[in-house]
């Protein structure tokens, strides 16, 4: 493969505790040297490729989502820096799209008009309309551009969110659990979903936090696992089965049980 | 049912309100007062709304600015915009101009601290949406603030209209020479209480109204996704 797409260089995050919160733990005991702040994250290198997919597990609370919002230029760390193209991350840009987790689009504005904001470049408004509609066709939600997101429903929603995102034509697409607020069938329904779209835009290079192993190890090209509070890499492990995978094969099913291992989960399944 | 000391009539009957009513409406007075008293209200009502919105955006959006001029908003809000009437008064002179600064004072306060509110309170995942698109200022203050303050905007503009209308028939009752709190005012003078309670009715109606008008705006397809959200 090509050259590193993104790159992590030891890249740390505190947080300042909250300045009149209640008083937790003294000096160290979390880890940090300095009290009045709580590490989020703790030397994290990290090197993906383009067009890779790269599935981020781990436990509620170990940071995974504050890695995705440093590669997006949301947060700043502490330490360290993030490099894309040999660029360093210095504030959100078009070219490397956040998916937020809960809903994001604009719900004062229509599908059609969510997406065509992403199309910022084109000065002509019957043209933005025009190319943002072949974004809403991608998901197959041409048909409701003049819908509010409130109207639609959550699966729906993370599609146009998902076109939105693919609308700003992005080489970088960072996915924060996009459908853990999706019931089970809409779910695996996504999952198809996002395959097709990674089918479509080979180099574009994927980052997904989620906590569903089946999720990432039907996804993605790799698995990268956290752990932590404070965040930390634990292992990286790459996914070399063709799709579409069977989830219940030998194979996934020895990778999946190691993965629980490692996350520390040892109830039989 | 009319109870009367001398020849005053203290509880005007319907039939007399009615009747005071039509004389206000065929002798064309009560027309001119209706429009003197909306006129004043409508000049007031977007005057404030013209400065308070403005206004309360950039301070809702920059915390320090708000921090800075808080204590004196906090400090004129409290004072009734009536306090203001002898100042007026003496400022503006007799016409419309003492009534309408004091229908602008009751309807920027609560302009000023909704906008305050609704902008400081905008999620701030829309922000970084709007940054990761790469919105414009512009583009981040009509796709974003705007749409977003909206909804809580119309309300408080609900309710400012039902003060401010309350507050001219108030202003019209000091010093003025026209308008409905002038009706009452000189219904008063006439010991004509069928005529005051004429104007009041027509207040209440006018009031019901606008009331309409505003709830009507409040359903705009635009702002219907605030009563949908979850």
């Amino acid at each position: 493969m090509s050259k590193n797409k993104i790159l992590f260089d030891r890249v740390s995050l505190e947080y300042p505790k909250e300045p009149r919160g209640p008083k937790r733990w003294r000096n160290g005991e979390n880890g940090s040297a300095n009290g009045n702040c709580a590490l989020v994250l703790e030397n994290i290198d990290l090197a993906i490729q383009t067009g890779e997919f790269v599935s981020i597990l781990g436990h509620s609370g170990c940071g995974k989502s504050s890695l995705l919002k440093i590669v997006a230029g949301f947060v700043k760390p502490t330490r360290g820096s993030v490099w894309i193209d040999e660029h360093q991350v210095q504030g959100p840009r078009a070219d490397h799209m956040f998916v937020f987790q809960e809903g994001a689009l604009f719900p004062w504005h229509t599908i059609l008009k969510n997406v065509s904001l992403a199309l910022n470049g084109l000065k002509d408004e019957s043209e933005r309309r025009q190319e943002a509609r072949q974004y809403l066709e991608l998901v197959s939600l041409e048909a409701y551009e003049d819908y509010y997101p409130h109207m639609l429903s959550g699966g729906m929603r993370q599609r146009a969110e998902l076109a939105r995102a693919l609308a700003a034509k992005p080489d970088v697409l960072l996915v924060d659990e996009p459908f853990s607020g999706l019931d089970y069938l809409t779910r695996l329904q996504m999952r198809e979903e996002i395959l097709y779209l990674h089918g479509m835009l080979d180099k574009t290079t994927i980052l997904f936090v989620t906590h569903d192993i089946d999720e990432a190890l039907q996804l993605s090209d790799r698995v990268v696992i956290m752990n932590g509070p404070p965040g930390r890499l634990h292992s990286s492990r790459p996914i070399e089965v063709p799709h579409p995978r069977l989830l219940s094969s030998p194979v996934l099913n020895q990778m999946r049980n190691d993965i629980y291992h490692q996350l520390g989960v040892h109830v039989a399944l | 049912m009319t109870a009367s000391t001398g020849n005053v009539e203290l509880f005007p009957s319907i039939a007399q309100v009615v009747r005071a009513l039509g004389g206000l409406i065929i002798d064309g007075s009560l027309l001119k007062h209706c429009v003197a008293s909306l006129f004043r209200v409508t000049v007031g009502f977007y005057l404030a709304i013209v400065t308070a919105v403005p206004l309360g955006i950039v301070l809702g959006r920059y915390p320090t600015l708000y921090r800075i001029f808080n204590p004196v908003i906090q400090f004129l809000r409290p004072i009734s915009p009536l306090a203001w009437a002898p100042f007026a008064l003496l400022w503006f002179g007799i016409g419309d101009l003492p009534a309408i600064f004091i229908i602008f004072l009751a309807s920027f306060f609560p302009l000023l601290i909704a906008a305050i509110d609704a902008s400081a309170n905008i999620n701030p995942m829309y922000f970084q949406v709007g940054a990761n698109l790469q919105l414009s200022r512009w583009g981040s203050f009509t796709n974003v603030i705007l749409p977003a303050i909206l909804p809580n905007i119309m309300l408080a503009l609900r309710m400012t209209l039902g003060v401010a209308w309350v507050v001219v028939v108030a202003a019209e009752m000091i010093g003025m020479k026209s308008g409905l709190g002038f009706l009452i005012v000189d219904g008063r003078d006439a010991l004509r209480l069928d005529r005051v309670a004429a104007a009041m009715v027509v207040i209440g109606l006018i009031g019901l109204v606008l009331d309409r008008i505003m709830r009507q705006l409040g359903t705009m397809e635009s702002l219907r996704w605030k009563s949908e959200q979850k």
